[in-house]
């Protein structure tokens, strides 16, 4: 039953970081998406891991962890390219100039 | 013994990744170099020991799976390697006047460019889910990395969309790698195809997976990201993203669908996926015809080449393996030769819109001279690499009858002629248009003998096919694919 649970939390979760990188201007914003979403994906691994007879599965927690630091990794990586493209062009931001004057 | 030559692939330039950094300005260039250098050396014992014995494994400090990790050589992998140490050499070559490892701009490209080579040799050597998605994870963010060098504003957000884009497509690789784990207990590639059974949570696996294997290869519709960060990227680093980087994905994508899942019954996805290729080769080629820059008709060129590979999914015999196999090697070579020279006939005269290229056929003989034979081998002229990729796969075609991949394969190299005279012509044939050129400087010649000496392999690429496709033969996938 928590299974479930969490399942269902995960594609809500999942949902809005897709919303996110799909609606937002800001790459701050973009960025903050795509680790929501990665958030949902570890919470799936997490129930895989779990429930078995003999307690959690630690590979699949090994897997979870990998994961994290690669998420990490890659979110300094993308901020620190962020703010190379903020240096350049004075925005934020990968669209065109016309599309932000909503 | 010989099996650890294979960690030798990867920690040579891993190592040398770390010890750049910390040696004198002069010595660089001849670490960077021999560390590229190292990776033919590895790979021709390699090639003899699969040649005798076939397959070569190596588990990882000694465990074996389902807990450890497996590198596996085989044929398919060790061609996959022979390329990337092929590209790589002429590629340093390159770079070393391009990016001199001395100063600032080599300093941020040779310890990504090192990186970058470890983490494709790795990729090619696992046979572990996971371990793939690692891999491919540090390709992308080094190729990331690497576009950004030069600083400029359209590279840095083309960069930022492939960056985006490929964590998008890891996550959905990765969600899908938490569910087959889940179900089958198991991350090798082997153990998974034995395991896993054809069910909805399977499927749902696998299209999450092919889905961002799609978006990372730049399949069209999925292609967005690629032309903007191919055609902007600093020089040698173009060469490296179309020749080598797309590659990667597409090699993934034909291991998981032939080697983990090729007992499954899937005539539609197989089609589906045939089709893609086909909006790929039409799309990316009628794209290619319109565009005013070189560098641009180059990348728009590759989203169409890439698609002639997917055509190995519906066809999926072994002369469609032959030419899928032939594709990625004669593509990585000619694309790398054609950007480089891209890079040479940029760095002369500080443009590369096409209608200011007049009269190079005298200014840049060499450059020009590479840039047709490598269009040859595109186009699929005899006797050529690309020829051989595209007459095997019109075999495959023929062979089972199937008139409407034909036609297209057709109309593709039509239209691949079409793009690629319009630049020749462009190039060579108009002197009464003559725009003064704003700047000139003739290119070191290093960098022109590194793109005639891809160019020349990938002319040579035609030649060298019975030992290549022996290989192959040697590696085919263990179920499901058609004689």
């Amino acid at each position: 039953m928590t299974e479930i649970l969490f399942v269902l939390a995960a594609s809500v979760v999942f949902g809005i970081g897709v919303w996110g990188l799909l609606i937002a201007e800001h790459l701050l914003r973009k960025l903050l998406a795509l680790n929501v979403m990665s958030s949902s994906v570890f919470i799936i691994m997490l129930v895989v891991a779990g429930g078995g007879p003999d307690g959690p599965d630690p590979v699949a927690q090994a897997l979870i962890l990998t994961g994290i630091v690669i998420a990490v990794a890659a979110t300094a990586f993308a901020l620190a390219l962020m703010v190379s493209i903020y240096r350049k062009t004075g925005r934020a931001s990968i669209t065109e100039k016309g599309d932000d004057d909503r | 013994m010989i099996a650890e030559l294979l960690a030798g692939l990867v920690f040579i330039p891993l190592g040398a990744t770390l010890l750049v950094l910390l040696l004198p300005r002069q010595a660089r260039g001849y670490l960077c170099f021999t560390a590229v250098l190292a990776l033919p050396l590895c790979l021709m014992p390699l090639t003899q020991a699969v040649w005798a014995d076939g397959e070569i494994t190596l588990a990882l400090a000694e465990f074996t799976p389902p807990l450890g990790i497996v590198w596996r050589l085989d044929g398919l992998a060790l061609i996959m390697l022979w390329l990337t140490a092929i590209v790589a050499v002429p590629v340093s070559l390159h770079a070393l006047t391009s990016f001199p490892p001395g100063e600032q701009t080599g300093r941020g490209f040779w310890p990504l460019w090192l990186m970058l080579l470890a983490g494709i040799n790795a990729l090619f050597l696992s046979a572990d889910l996971f371990n793939l998605y690692v891999t491919l994870e540090m390709i992308t963010l080094a190729g990331v990395a690497m576009l950004g060098i030069g600083g400029n504003a359209l590279a840095l957000k083309a960069a930022m969309r492939y960056l985006l884009l490929g964590l998008l497509a890891s996550l959905l690789y990765l969600l899908a790698v938490g569910l087959i784990y889940g179900q089958t207990g198991a991350l090798d590639i082997y153990l998974v195809g034995e395991r896993l059974e054809t069910d909805r949570l399977a499927a749902t696996a696998l299209v999450l997976m092919i889905t961002g294997l799609l978006v990372k290869s730049a399949i069209f519709p999925m292609h967005v990201w690629l032309p903007a960060a191919h055609g902007n990227a600093p020089g040698p680093v173009s060469a490296i993203l179309s020749g080598l980087v797309v590659k990667v994905s597409l090699y993934m994508l034909i291991r998981i669908w032939f080697w983990m899942a090729g007992d499954w019954e899937l005539p539609a996805a197989a089609t589906a996926l045939g089709l893609l290729g086909a909006g790929a080769i039409l799309y990316g080629s009628l794209a290619a015809l319109i565009q005013p820059r070189l560098k641009m008709v180059i990348a728009y060129s590759t989203v169409a080449q890439l698609g002639y590979v997917m055509l190995l999914f519906p066809l999926a015999s072994i002369n469609a393996f032959h030419a899928a196999s032939y594709q990625l090697l004669a593509h990585g070579l000619a694309k790398a030769a054609m950007f480089l020279a891209a890079a040479n006939i940029l760095w002369s005269i500080g443009t590369d819109r096409l209608h200011a290229l007049t009269d190079l056929n005298r200014k840049l003989p060499v450059d020009l001279f590479a840039l047709a034979l490598a269009a040859v081998s595109i186009m699929g002229l005899p006797p050529s690499g690309g020829f051989l990729a595209k007459w095997l796969l019109l075999e495959a075609a023929w062979q089972q009858g199937a008139w409407g991949w034909l036609i297209l394969i057709s109309i593709g190299s039509l239209l691949s002629a079409a793009y690629l005279f319009r630049v020749i012509a462009l190039t060579c044939f108009h002197p009464e248009r003559r725009h003064v050129p704003t700047r000139w400087q003739s290119p070191p010649s290093s960098a022109s003998i590194a793109a005639l000496v891809l160019a020349l392999l990938a002319i040579a690429a035609g030649f060298t096919s019975a030992p290549i496709l022996g290989l192959i033969d040697d590696s085919l996938p263990p179920g499901g694919i058609w004689p």
